[in-house]
């Protein structure tokens, strides 16, 4: 067992675990949105990030992919972590204003629109890859992949055309943390 | 049919062999042909020398070289006649190298269009420097200023660059010449892996790629982590705007970095090597396919090398087009075959890297200090360079600067000497205001700091990186606002867009950046920025986001008072931001020359001959035409 601590807390896990898997074992909070137990992690949304300090220095990491050390403490809410989750959280709700799911994520941090915000946009596809993992890694077919880059990065089926390898089977619909999936869905599938 | 090298009789016939083609008993004709030779016609050039010698059996050598430093004096010939120094011949064209021809065909060295003449070859691999002539000079030779006298060289020292601009890069024997692939044969013969990674973590070289991390650190975990096998790779996926140390390495000596990778295999234990190398360099990636080949039919890379039992292969993997690419994680999952996206590096890429395996990477200019190393030893290298930064540094010194060029100086020169000595300053009229080190992700260093040494931990401390080395110079025309934008510009363009702080963040920070540059904004976004600029840096995936808000938080830190008049006072110091500017011309002094009234697309300018002009400015688009063409200094910009 690995011995470290969560705000100032002991915790144990075992070798392999990641803080994200510790916190949770435990009912500590931290929110996340590109995270599923059924597929590997991603590090995308970097909402769960924590600031971990190793002894040598303290940095921001992100808890769904760090895997924990003796030793190391963990803070959850710190100025640094707020800073970062609060950014990301904002960008995300002046994207999508409208989405459901953004306004109540919004809504737990304390965050409110800003005058950079777009209006009367619902559509939330944040590219968190959820969809497409678990296309391939739980469905195990390859009918949803990203496509371009940067600011066009896009959730599309290979070659953008209609995929055969879609069983319609709706996964992707239903691991979809915002719902976009629904609005994708036709377009995408077979 | 290329020379076999098996051992180290054969190396040193190859030696031999090479010093009889490197300085012939004849007369050779040298001109630079890596990419900024090309650029500036060295094609036309060489084919005009290389036609006219065969034309007239001349009993001489005509031979392409790299570059070996002076981009803006190219295109670059050396005249190298036996029991005379070298002379270089500067801002050749090819009227002008006609000129020389026929001087050269008729046994003369050429008189005109001379830079400078190198008295001593100093081949610091091979033992000991090589004079090209005895006795004393006389006449023009003896006026011609030395090489090492120049400004411009005075304060380098070619290390890395040890070869460019004396070997053909294509030629193995060459390479040979001057003492190259005897350090891989000691290290193969005289030493065990620890002592090779012992010599190099002694020396102190650390990544030159950017991030300044111990090499025979990095090289001893990797050679400790479990998995095999093991990849031993290199980094040459330069894409710094204004960098281009890494292609001219690779353009003028190939075998440099072959060497140092094999040494590094050797070291590590591994006996598979992947290039990673820029396709947009064409040249690069020849020059690369060539010496792989060159190497390969030797018998310096396969099995058995050099008698010694170890094997190494290195494959070339030409780069998928994206900055981010240079990432190491990304890179190698390009080299996979699998989009080039960063992953967390949580697990170390010396543990877990290329196919999960563990994995060596290092920088172009890393590999090609190598040889160096093992073949001076530790104890030389360490005499070059600062206490935490040994040995010496390639920048690419470009932007408003007199001398463009690549420079390689040891570790610890000032900015200020670097700018205005070896640069030889801004151009007249204007002021030296900043240098942005280290690319998109570096940062902007003010004249204030310009007593700075360069190295690793003073450039952290000041806000910048090392980078890879690119050095743009910026005078006082140069708006810091604007700046911040060109670099968040290219980011944007360049990010993946995995994370979302880095996708969506730095489009943010863009739009922030846009308020000030039109006199839109307030104190309150400046705060704005700053928090949304740490945000990025903690929480993005990658180095790429993780440094981007750099540019930004440099200029802020040093020149917040140009933001500022941005934000409190719509005025843009500099006079670059569009719509903070306005055009006048004073009728004082405005002579009525009717130049700028001709230059103006927008015919905004209206006035009768000698009449003192006046602007329109409801139908100026602030292209600044007129500010620049007028010569009496009528037309304002305020």
């Amino acid at each position: 067992m690995i011995t470290f601590s969560i705000n100032g807390q002991e915790y144990e896990g075992q070798e392999g675990w990641t803080i994200l898997d510790v916190a949770r074992w435990n009912g500590i909070e931290i929110p996340t949105l590109c995270h599923h137990g059924a597929v590997e992690p991603y590090g995308a949304c970097r909402l769960c990030a924590v600031e971990v300090d190793d002894g040598r220095r303290s940095r921001v990491v992100i808890s769904c992919m760090y895997p924990i050390k003796a030793g190391i403490k963990v803070q959850t809410h710190s100025p640094r972590v707020l800073n970062v989750r609060r950014w990301i959280v904002q960008l995300l709700l002046d994207e999508s204003p409208e989405a459901p799911q953004i306004k109540e994520l919004a809504r737990s941090l304390g965050v409110t629109p800003s005058r950079f915000q777009k209006t009367g946009v619902d559509f939330a596809c944040h590219l968190c890859g959820l969809c497409v993992r678990t296309c391939q890694e739980v469905v195990g077919v390859q009918a949803l992949t990203f496509g371009n880059r940067g600011l066009r990065k896009e959730i599309t089926s290979p070659f953008r055309t209609a995929s055969k390898d879609c069983l319609g089977c709706g996964s992707c619909v239903y691991v979809c943390p915002t719902g976009a999936m629904e609005q994708l869905f036709s377009r995408v599938a077979g | 049919m290329q020379m076999q090298i098996k051992n180290f009789d054969d190396l040193e016939l190859a030696k031999k062999v090479g010093l009889t083609e490197l300085y012939p008993d004849k007369p050779k004709i040298l001109v630079g042909m890596a990419t900024c030779g090309l650029a500036a016609g060295a094609q036309r050039v060489y084919d005009l020398l290389h036609k006219k010698a065969q034309q007239a059996h001349w009993d001489g050598v005509v031979e392409k070289t790299g570059c070996i430093g002076f981009c803006y004096k190219e295109p670059l010939v050396d005249a190298v006649f036996p029991g005379n120094p070298r002379i270089t011949y500067e801002t050749v064209t090819p009227e002008i190298a006609e000129s020389l021809w026929m001087e050269m065909a008729a046994g003369k060295i050429p008189e005109n269009h001379v830079m400078a003449r190198l008295d001593v070859d100093d081949m610091i691999l091979d033992g000991g420097p090589r004079k090209f002539y005895k006795g004393k000079l006389t006449g023009f030779l003896a006026k011609t200023p030395r090489y090492e006298e120049l400004d411009f060289i005075k304060l380098q020292r070619h290390i890395a660059m040890r070869n460019c601009g004396f070997i053909d890069p294509d030629n193995l024997l060459h390479y040979v010449a001057r003492g190259g692939y005897f350090p891989l044969y000691t290290a193969l013969t005289a030493m065990s892996p620890e002592e090779v990674i012992n010599a190099v973590t002694t020396a102190g070289l650390r990544g030159r790629g950017g991030g300044g991390f111990p090499t025979g650190v990095k090289w001893a975990s990797c050679r400790k982590a479990k998995g095999w096998p093991k990849y031993v790779l290199c980094n040459a996926d330069e894409g710094d705007p204004g960098a281009y140390m890494d292609r001219s390495l690779i353009e003028g000596d190939p075998h440099a970095i072959l060497e140092g990778m094999l040494i590094g295999a050797y070291a590590i234990g591994s006996n598979e090597g992947y290039i990673y190398v820029r396709a947009e360099y064409p040249l690069a990636v020849k020059t690369l396919q060539r010496a792989i080949l060159a190497a390969r039919e030797a018998g310096l890379l396969g099995e058995n090398i050099l008698g010694s039992g170890f094997s190494f292969d290195i494959k070339l993997n030409l780069g998928g087009g994206a900055f981010v690419c240079g990432e190491s994680t990304a890179l190698m999952a390009s080299i996979e075959g699998k989009p080039g996206e960063p992953r967390a590096k949580y697990v170390h890429t010396v543990d877990k890297g290329l196919r999960n395996r563990p994995s060596n990477l290092n920088n172009v200019e890393t590999w090609a200090n190598v040889p160096v190393i093992i073949g001076k030893g530790a104890d030389w290298y360490r005499e070059i360079g600062t206490e935490g930064s040994k040995g010496t540094k390639i920048f690419s010194l470009v932007g408003q600067v007199k001398n463009v060029g690549l420079v390689e100086v040891p570790m610890g020169v000032t900015i200020k000497d670097l700018v205005m000595q070896v640069g030889g300053g801004v151009p007249e009229s204007r002021e030296f205001k900043a240098i942005q080190i280290g690319g998109p992700s570096g940062g902007c260093i003010p004249k204030e700091h310009w007593d700075l040494p360069i190295d690793f931990d003073s450039l952290w401390e000041a806000g910048a990186i090392m980078g890879s080395g690119g050095m743009i110079v910026m005078d006082n025309s140069t708006c810091m606002v604007d700046v911040a934008k060109f670099f968040l510009d290219f980011l944007i363009d360049e990010s993946c867009g995995k994370c979302i702080p880095c996708r969506l963040g730095l489009k943010r920070m863009r739009e922030i950046l846009e308020e000030f540059s039109t006199g839109k904004g307030s104190l309150a976004d400046l705060d704005e920025l700053e928090s949304l600029s740490e945000a990025v840096k903690d929480g993005s995936l990658c180095a790429l986001g993780g440094s981007a808000p750099n540019p930004v938080l440099t200029t802020l830190r040093y020149f917040r008072k140009e933001y500022e008049a941005h934000i409190l006072e719509h005025r843009c110091p500099a006079a670059v931001c569009k719509a903070l500017i306005t055009y006048s011309i004073n009728p004082e002094t405005c002579n009525g020359c009717t130049a700028c009234a001709a230059e103006c697309p927008q015919d905004a300018i209206t006035g009768e001959k000698k009449q003192p002009h006046t602007l329109d400015p409801s139908l100026c688009i602030k292209c600044g035409a007129c500010f620049e063409v007028c010569k009496f200094g009528a037309v304002a910009v305020a």
